[in-house]
């Protein structure tokens, strides 16, 4: 594979009139950790919305290990190696713990209601084979305890935290994450970085990830896209893009920011 | 099976509730002839028949989130292709059921379409567009599916077992075949919702976007879930005409529809278990309402106490009676094991599962 994992070029989409996004250019190479950061309504989610094909952009191009995925379908993008998490948490809230990670599995499992119903040979093997996949997940995550509990009835911060299994289940080369500390006080937002970054090495993940705390991203992304407006303002490294007096002004609103609850 | 049977306890109550009333009716009312009268044993067919009907509609609303409001029609469909195929063709019972159920299927297919770009209260009012209009049909149609006054004389049921050929001529024969049949299909229901594909299933009905981001195809699973659910009712169908010897297009009106939500409604949304129990429970108060001396000549009492039962239902019992005897059994469970409930089993209860 030539260039990075990861491709937008020009990407651009307006809602009524209202340019979300402007002509964004970004990318992720393998391994990396990336954080795209903005004030609210800067357009972040919008550009994850793109990626994951919820939203259909007016122009420009996203290239995933080398694959024009522009016009893919929204349930094919899971399948290529880009699975995500969601700002406000979408679990299937009916279901527990174990079942949300099995629907993370979804493409891993082979389907059909034929073959379910009659119960044909190997189905009850996929089925131990991906229990056990959710099993080993689970262990990983420190979920093993909320296993059978219905996901609804754990606090948001475990919700997120199903979520990212959900995500890393199948395996993905890149996770999109929205705002994983949503939820979350200092001490365990700093957990979750050192979580995410044990992920990468275990799973030989890269990531994309959107957030409002700014400490939380500093520490752990390798580069930064700062959005304002839709627009791309500042890239480069964390403590360059914390320097940048365009970022201060746009987005911080301070000189010497910390944490930001934008 | 086995194995879901056992890691998954909370699931077990319901099915095992309505498994174990299939299995029991035969022995309460086969074994012991001449206790259960024949009009009796007719009056169970024709609610383990509405049952595979409710169990496929379980499956499209309580597990996929998709309403119907118009499985009548598919109920007809089955039961006119079926009826048409012995009369006009000559086919054998099976080959015609079977028939039945394909083109139901297939129609249920189509119907999904539109479905995809439809929700809520939309697809309620074209899923009810199908079902006024198939009855409608059917009389337009007249000159080969008789019209209003409907296809008469169906030839007995029958299956042919290598030399010899099982005729089911009483009402007791058909009894049997109709709970041989609804076993049959609430095992691979049941089967269907344990696994993968009825996890696709909840995922649609919890959150479109999530199911999507996890790779379920909308197009692929919504379309299976109309399928399936109409492949349940044709079936039906063709179980139906053949019960009665003969069908019209007043057997297959909206009330019948209304009848069917009803059931698995009061059975409890999600739950094959009860739907079961919703359809043997509604048909049997049906029955009772036409009999009762005081207000025999009351037709529509029965359209007055359905609605009630709906909206007592939602209102008090939203899981229904599955959800009932899954709180009752909790609470059971609870009580054994340390005294008293937990917390998060009360939370629970109140929560209802996804794929049981």
């Amino acid at each position: 594979m030539s260039g990075p994992l990861l491709e937008i070029k020009g990407l651009t989409i307006s809602f009524g009139g209202l340019v979300a996004v402007d002509g964004v250019d970004l990318s992720v190479n393998t391994g990396e950790i990336v954080g795209l950061i903005g004030p609210n309504g800067a357009g972040k989610t919008t550009v994850f919305n793109c990626i994951s094909r919820f939203y259909e952009p007016q122009r420009g191009t996203i290239r995933f290990k080398d694959r024009d995925i522009t016009r893919a379908r929204s349930h094919e993008i899971i399948r290529f190696g880009i699975a995500r998490t969601f700002q406000n948490v979408e679990l299937c809230r009916s279901m527990t713990t174990l079942e949300n990670l099995l629907v993370g599995e979804h493409t891993v499992v082979r389907g059909g209601a034929i073959r379910d119903g009659l119960r044909l040979p190997g189905v009850g093997a996929d089925e131990a084979r991906a229990t056990a996949r959710a099993d080993e997940m689970l262990d990983v995550l420190g979920l093993t305890a909320h296993r059978d509990s219905v996901v609804s009835t754990l606090p948001f911060r475990l919700q997120k935290l199903v979520e990212l299994g959900r995500a890393l289940v199948s395996h993905p080369a890149l996770l999109l994450l929205d705002e994983p500390t949503a939820g979350a006080d200092h001490r365990e937002s700093q957990g979750l970085a050192d979580l995410i970054r044990r992920m990468r090495e275990r799973f030989d993940l890269s990531v994309l990830v959107v957030e409002h705390d700014m400490s939380f991203v500093m520490g752990l992304c390798d580069r930064l896209y700062v959005l304002d407006f839709g627009r791309r303002i500042a890239t480069g490294a964390p403590a360059d893009v914390r320097r940048n007096p365009a970022v201060i002004e746009a987005y911080l609103g301070e000189p010497e920011p910390q944490v930001s609850d934008a | 099976m086995g194995r879901w049977l056992r890691t998954r306890g909370r699931a077990v109550a319901p099915y095992g509730l309505g498994l174990g009333a299939v299995l029991v009716i035969p022995a309460v009312l086969g074994v012991i002839p001449g206790v259960a009268p024949g009009y009796v044993l007719y009056l169970v067919s024709l609610a383990l028949i509405y049952a595979v009907v409710a169990i496929g509609l379980g499956i499209l609303i309580g597990h996929t989130g998709q309403i119907s409001l118009g499985h009548a029609g598919f109920f007809a469909i089955g039961a006119y292709t079926s009826a048409l195929l012995t009369l006009r063709l000559g086919l054998p019972f099976v080959v015609a059921v079977l028939v039945a159920g394909s083109v139901s299927a297939a129609i249920g297919f189509l119907l999904g379409l539109p479905a995809l770009r439809l929700s809520g209260p939309y697809l309620a009012v074209a899923t009810l567009g199908f079902g006024l209009a198939i009855p409608q049909l059917v009389v337009w149609q007249g000159s080969w599916t008789g019209g209003s006054s409907g296809l008469h004389g169906l030839p007995l049921a029958s299956l042919p077992l290598g030399a010899f050929t099982i005729v089911f001529r009483t009402d007791q024969d058909y009894y049997y075949l109709a709970a041989a049949v609804l076993i049959v299909l609430t095992i691979f229901a049941r089967n269907v919702v344990t696994s993968h594909t009825g996890r696709a299933f909840v995922a649609i009905r919890d959150s479109e976007i999530a199911a999507r981001a996890m790779g379920v195809d909308l197009v692929r699973y919504k379309t299976t879930a109309f399928a399936l659910s109409a492949l349940y009712a044709g079936i039906a169908g063709g179980l139906y005409a053949h019960l009665l010897h003969g069908i019209s297009p007043e057997d297959f009106t909206v009330l019948l529809s209304v009848d069917f939500l009803t059931m698995i409604v009061l059975g409890g949304l999600g739950s094959v278990g009860g739907a079961l129990s919703g359809a043997l429970l509604l048909t049997f108060l049906q029955n009772a309402l036409t009999r009762l001396p005081v207000v025999h000549d009351f037709k529509n009492l029965y359209i007055v106490v359905l609605g009630a039962i709906l909206i007592l239902t939602i209102a008090f019992l939203p899981h229904g009676l599955a959800g009932v005897m899954r709180s009752v059994r909790q609470r059971w469970a609870a009580r054994v094991r340390d005294g008293a409930p937990r917390v998060d089993q009360i939370v629970e209860l109140g929560e209802g599962s996804g794929v049981r």
